[in-house]
């Protein structure tokens, strides 16, 4: 499947933005997203950012992780 | 790396595993099929299968576009290097893949051809705007991921009015694949799928809702990192214990039920649907692959050029085919590691790094010798 | 698969250091050259010369960019031969260097590549004592080729050589992996992106000379460039017919160099280094050789990796960081950045 990595944004103008993933920096498309700030992580594809990664879930999906099967996962 | 390292933690990942032995029912197996070819090669080169109990196994599925690519269509982007002289740019993944008469992309520039390999559309456009005598054509493959940028470019290069670039278009559907493989004959034999992240980042969950339902089998949408493989395993075992076919998403950090509308309307005005087209391994599937719309015919390659290559047929004892359809394991064919190999790839599942059978052979060979 | 002589043509998989450039060598050049120094497999040749015995290497370099952070390709070239020669425990003394010139190439480039060449020898003290130039019309070289053979003098006593692996062995690393690839794509056309990563480019000898007089008895050196450590790690485990077993967590890897690689879709094992050595040495003397590694500035990241197994298959397996077990293959073709 298709190798996307999440990427922090450091700075934008208009339709491009420079990212960097642990030091190493990138100038993407945002052509198709919308609504990024400074801060935000973007999952980065073929030099384009594809969607916004959302803070929240990445920390109630890590919270799953770490609760291991303690918590019963409804629908 | 911030959302990557966390995912990849070798405690929790054991404290997950625990889990999932104590929750598959002894009694039972559980085939799980992971569609995407990377997640085939994220568990692979992490050792996932190495996790779980003896009891759940995973099946390898199609998702991998250099895999179901025709051998036919290689050769048509190859013609239209070297035949017609264009500047061929194509993503990396393409260039080794053996084509008709065993010749690759790779091969064929070492013959003089000018192909380039380009991490992004956007290095493509640059190459025509640098070239404005030269016609470039860009070789477009991929599932939903990767359609977007492709119609970003060709909305760029209208925008900009770069008479000399082109797309071959060969962009495919994961619904529609994912239909062949629940409508094969004979039927496969999955309890549940693990649905493709990227994929689903673009289309969103929702669409894969319908087959959970017609088929019955829970499809749990899994993140691309080792511990979303294994958290999504987690949630399939739990889906089939209840006996309940839904769609769940564990890649939630990225996956909305409605996905990106953005990149799915940019999409919907540039491309439209084929109504067949060939896939390697998987034969015609009718409405499972894009073409580029009349209203961007200027930006069609396979309007502006004339190409046509012989059908290639596929060696009757590889049996991509069956393993495509998660039928059959490298294992089971004859040409897996004597004749097949990476450097001398026979069928689809072993040319691209993707595939089911290149996984195994350089992650997971030690079980075959062992 | 048999090399296909008759019609076949050379292709970039050849030159990349993995199992297509294994085949060249040895379904073309070894079929024609083969002897006994040859037939050794590695990287230098050890002859009696008057009691005494000597190394020889060669080395072609066809760097591209020619300058790149961290060096450029007259320092490389030092380097690479300058190593060569150490890593069979020899004492570099001399190069030869024979340049190919594109016709064209401006001579103030020339001369900053010939000066990086002067400063590197002198820093590795070792001397260029014989050359040559010629030219090539323009289209036909690019920019400069640089040949450089070198030869060194090995001391009694010493007998290191890519066969002398034996199971129960540590296997060491001198530092972490993968930056000098990472610096030099960084520079390459449509794959542009930013970072600090500079090629680790080093002549090693000095640090050699300090790990042999912590432990005389080292089994093994190579420095694994082209196809990275594992390549080089499958080269050995294949002439001295062992297996290896890996421990992912313990390889040196720095993030930009990682992220760089999740960026592209590559793996850091395959990704050339060339300022750091493997090194293969009796259990027992391991953590003395690793303490003698990390007292030298060249080395101060110096980790023990892995083990050398019994395998009759050979194969180098690695336990991952994530706990399951993986094969380390040899590099297959060219390793390219990919989209899937």
């Amino acid at each position: 499947m298709c190798l996307a990595i999440p990427v922090e944004v450091i700075s934008i103008e208009e339709d491009t933005a420079w990212v960097s993933v642990s030091g190493v920096k990138k100038e993407i498309s945002l052509a198709l997203v919308e609504d990024v700030s400074v801060g935000d992580y973007v999952l980065l594809h073929v030099g384009y950012a594809l969607n916004k990664i959302s803070t929240e879930e990445a920390q109630k999906t890590l919270k799953l992780f770490a609760e291991a099967g303690m918590l019963e996962i409804d629908s | 790396m911030k959302y990557i390292d966390e995912f990849r933690d070798q405690q929790q990942a054991q404290a997950i595993a625990n889990i999932i032995a104590l929750e598959a029912k002894s009694d039972r197996h559980y085939r799980l099929m992971e569609f995407c070819g990377g997640h085939t090669h994220a568990i692979y080169r992490y050792g996932v299968q190495d996790l779980m109990p003896d009891n759940v196994e995973f099946v390898h599925g199609p998702g991998c576009p250099v895999c179901v690519l025709p051998v036919g269509r290689i050769d048509e982007a190859m013609q239209l290097a070297q035949e017609q002289g264009v500047i061929l740019c194509t993503y990396g993944d393409m260039m080794r893949v053996p084509a008709g008469n065993r010749r690759s992309l790779m091969q064929a520039k070492a013959d003089g051809a000018d192909i380039r390999m380009v991490y992004s559309t956007q290095d493509a456009l640059k190459i025509a705007r640098d070239n404005p005598n030269q016609q470039i054509v860009f070789f477009a493959i991929g599932f939903e991921t990767t359609t977007p940028p492709t119609g970003v470019a060709i909305k760029q290069a209208r925008a900009e009015g770069l008479t000399n670039f082109s797309v071959f278009c060969n962009h495919v559907l994961t619904p529609a694949a994912l239909g062949a493989i629940l409508n094969a004959e004979p039927p496969v034999d999955i309890d549940a799928l693990l649905g493709p992240s990227h994929v689903s980042t673009i289309i969103g969950s929702h669409p894969y809702e319908k087959f959970a339902q017609q088929y019955g089998k829970p499809i749990v949408i899994a993140g691309f990192e080792p511990l979303d493989v294994m958290q999504s395993v987690l949630m399939a075992i739990r889906l089939l214990n209840k006996d309940r076919s839904v769609v769940e998403n564990e890649y939630s950090r990225a996956v909305t039920r409605d996905g990106n509308i953005k990149a799915q309307a940019l999409v919907k005005e540039v491309f439209e649907i084929r109504e067949n087209f060939e896939w390697r391994g998987l034969g015609l599937i009718s409405n499972s692959a894009l073409k580029i719309r009349p209203d961007f015919a200027e930006f069609d390659a396979e309007k502006r050029f004339t190409v046509s290559a012989q059908p290639v047929v596929d060696i009757k004892a590889c049996e991509c085919p069956a393993i495509l359809r998660g039928q059959k394991k490298p294992l089971d064919c004859k040409l897996f590691g004597t004749v097949c190999t990476p450097e001398n790839p026979m069928g689809s599942c072993m040319v691209s790094s993707e595939g089911a059978c290149a996984a195994y052979w350089r992650y997971g060979r030690l079980r075959v010798v062992a | 698969m048999k090399l296909n002589i008759k019609t076949g043509k050379v292709d970039m998989s050849h030159g990349s250091g993995g199992r297509a450039s294994a085949k060249l060598i040895s379904d073309l050049f070894m079929k024609h050259l083969n002897n006994e120094f040859l037939a050794k497999g590695n990287d230098s040749a050890c002859f009696d010369v008057a009691g005494k015995r000597m190394v020889m290497s060669t080395d072609a370099h066809v760097i591209s960019p020619l300058f790149f952070p961290g060096g450029d390709i007259g320092s490389l070239a030092v380097h690479g031969t300058v190593n060569d020669v150490a890593m069979s425990g020899a004492r570099p003394l001399y190069l030869s260097a024979s340049f190919i010139l594109e016709e064209g190439f401006p001579l103030s480039d020339l001369e900053r590549i010939v000066i990086s060449m002067s400063n590197a020898a002198k820093a590795a003290g070792v001397s260029v004592i014989c050359g040559d130039t010629k030219v090539v019309e323009k289209g036909k070289g690019d920019g400069v080729f640089i040949s450089t053979t070198g030869v060194g003098v090995l001391p009694e006593g010493i007998d290191i050589s890519g066969d002398l692996a034996r199971p129960g062995d540590a296997i060491l690393i001198s530092g972490s992996i993968g930056d000098h690839g990472i610096a030099i794509l960084s520079k390459r056309e449509n794959l542009e992106f930013e970072t600090t990563i500079e090629s680790d480019s080093a002549a090693l000898n000095d640090l050699v000379t300090e790990m042999i007089k912590a432990v005389p008895s080292i089994h093994c050196l190579r420095d694994p460039t082209r196809g990275g450590l594992a390549t080089t790690l499958n080269e050995i485990a294949l002439q001295s017919a062992v297996g290896m077993q890996l421990n992912e967590a313990a390889i040196p890897v720095k993030p930009q160099v990682a992220a760089a690689c999740e960026l592209l879709g590559l793996d850091p094992l395959y990704i050339a280094n060339e300022g750091k050595l493997v090194a293969i040495c009796a259990t027992e003397n391991a953590d003395r050789l690793l303490a003698a590694m990390r007292e030298h500035p060249l080395a101060r990241d110096a980790a023990i990796i892995g083990q050398v197994v019994k395998d009759e298959h050979h194969l180098v397996q690695m336990q991952t960081r994530f706990g399951g077990q993986r094969m380390v293959d040899w590099l297959a073709g060219e390793q390219l950045p990919r989209i899937c």
